[in-house]
């Protein structure tokens, strides 16, 4: 039985991990398992070795021949990465994404912390979404007065949004 | 601040006295972050390694946090110095292997240490001593919001904060505990509790060898996800669980010390007995002896004032930690001798286990005889 990680060395060392009720078993080369930290019980190197081990095999369905036109990353260095080249990556390989993160995560939205350099941006975003949703909604009911505060109310937003970048 | 003296001394989380410290031994909460514009260290070129490094480490050092801190380049350490940091729980394996273009930044206190150019560019981690989660995330978030004052870092509207393995994306963060359940153990309840954590998606983690024993009874309880749910719900959610599983372990003593208290007088005697007498002994081993003694400890069995000797000595016979105490490089037979006569050493004046009443089962109890040997 060959390693897991490199493929070309035997594997000699085995661990099982249960994750989310099932028996997960990676085989390491003592190279590799050295490597990547797995015989220290509590490093978070086994938890993402097993996570990314899976994560590449998700992405093979999609996205073949796509390569990162800021990093140079292709489908295959992920393959054998499980990682990503850069920030862009993530848009870059986003079809296949969507499909490996589903497997992987609570949901596919992030709903945590916004760097606060960001969260005034971020705030006027969702501003400007509602804006515009009343607005539609203002003139699907014909209530023109309405409608045309609103108007105001985005144009001073865009102009504040163009003023901060 | 020098690195030895970081070497020297003990971290905070090392002293034990944290909240439930004697089931949770340590609380971290770790960051990943990303510079946006620099492609990830895994991928980057040696230059732009630097780049990052250079332009993270000043931005880090400035940190209030950071007044009394060790900074250290990743080539400036020795290998053996990166192992006791390793086994200290401030670097990762991962980062002890860097070289040129990497280094970690340390609070005097070791409750605080940033890797620079890990996997990431930035991976931050609070550690505490017991059950302290919330006050870990606390510590480490108000470092990562006064860094990203600084610093621009990747972040997506819909996927949050970007890193270079897709399992961390999002808020980035790994919370943990590790926790100490010998009694879940002996009485094979540890596999039940492991099951049902994970079905509230957390993960549950030993060193499984050929049995089901983890080394030294030693658990680590961390969230798998890190994409769809607030920093908050993630740790709200880690600490209920970590609380139930503190009840199930107390439960498991008390039972343990009321249906079979020979089997447990047992087991502690005779870790008491081969880490008294042995004179060759593995990490492994010290491990899973040292774990009994604590647990001795914790139930009265052994006087309480033994504790920091104990809790020490998990530490102490780490490989690089007795690798360190001594100059000449050692074999791990050399090792191994050294290991079992530290703890010899050590536990010298520890009196044999006693139960606090005595145990039911026994002739009346001559203290005076055990004590003496
Ligand atoms: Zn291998
Ligand atoms: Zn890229």
């Amino acid at each position: 039985m060959n390693c897991d990680v490199c493929k070309q060395k035997p594997a000699t060392v085995f661990l099982t991990q249960i994750v989310d009720g099932k028996m997960q078993k990676v085989n390491l080369c003592e190279a590799c398992s050295k490597e990547k930290g797995v015989t220290d019980p509590t490093g978070f190197a086994l938890a993402d070795l097993l996570l990314g081990l899976g994560a590449s095999q998700e992405m093979e369905k999609s996205t073949v021949g796509a390569r990162c036109p800021a990093c140079g990353f292709s489908h295959a260095d992920f393959k054998k990465t499980g990682r990503f080249g850069c920030a862009a990556c993530y848009d870059t390989f986003a079809d296949g994404l969507e499909n490996m993160l589903k497997g992987m995560h609570k949901g596919l939205e992030h709903r945590g912390k916004v760097p606060p350099r960001l969260l005034k941006a971020k705030l006027r975003d969702e501003e400007m979404k509602k804006l515009q949703r009343e607005l539609r909604k203002a003139v699907a009911d014909e209530k023109y007065e309405a409608a045309a505060e609103l108007r105001d109310r985005i144009r001073n937003l865009e102009n504040e949004a163009h003023t901060a970048s | 601040m020098p690195i030895h003296t970081i070497l020297s001394t003990s971290g905070e989380w090392l002293r034990g006295d944290g909240p439930q410290s004697h089931i949770v031994v340590s609380s971290r909460v770790r960051l990943a972050r990303n510079l946006n514009g620099f492609p990830f260290p895994g991928h980057a070129k040696k230059t732009e390694r630097v780049s990052v490094l250079e332009c993270i480490k000043p931005a880090v050092e400035s940190l209030p946090e950071m007044a009394d801190a060790h900074s250290v380049y990743s080539q400036d350490l020795s290998a053996l110095e990166k192992q006791v940091l390793v086994e200290r729980h401030l670097i990762s394996r991962e980062h002890a292997a860097k070289g040129l273009g990497s280094a970690v930044v340390m609070n005097k206190k070791q409750t605080l240490s940033i890797m620079i150019n890990e996997e990431d560019h930035l991976r931050m981690q609070a550690i505490r001593s017991g059950l302290q989660l919330k006050s870990a995330f606390k510590l480490i978030d108000k470092v990562d919001s006064e860094l990203g004052d600084k610093l621009d870092f990747a972040f997506h509207n819909q996927y949050g904060f970007l890193t270079a393995c897709p399992t961390n994306v999002g808020t980035g963060m790994r919370a943990s505990a590790m926790m100490h359940l010998p009694a879940l153990v002996l009485s094979e309840q540890v596999n039940q509790v492991i099951q049902a954590v994970n079905k509230v998606g957390l993960a549950v983690r030993g060193l499984y060898g050929e049995g089901t024993e983890a080394m030294g009874n030693l658990f680590q309880i961390s969230n798998q996800t890190t994409l769809g749910e607030k920093e908050e719900e993630i740790i709200t959610r880690l600490n209920k669980v970590i609380e139930q599983i503190i009840l199930h372990e107390n439960n498991a003593r008390a039972t343990l010390q009321q249906k079979k208290p020979v089997t447990l007088l047992d087991n502690i005697g005779r870790a008491y007995g081969i880490l008294r007498y042995s004179h060759s002994m593995a990490s492994k081993e010290a491990l899973n002896l040292l774990s009994y003694l604590k647990l001795g400890v914790d139930l009265g069995f052994f006087p309480e004032e033994c504790r920091m000797q104990v809790d020490e000595l998990f530490i102490e016979t780490q490989p690089a930690h007795l690798q360190k105490s001594t100059a000449q490089k050692l074999q791990a037979e050399e090792r191994d001798a050294l290991r079992a006569s530290i703890i010899r050493g050590r536990l010298e004046k520890l009196p044999a286990p006693a139960p606090k009443s005595a145990a039911p089962q026994e002739p009346p109890a001559k203290p005076d005889d055990k004590a003496k040997d």
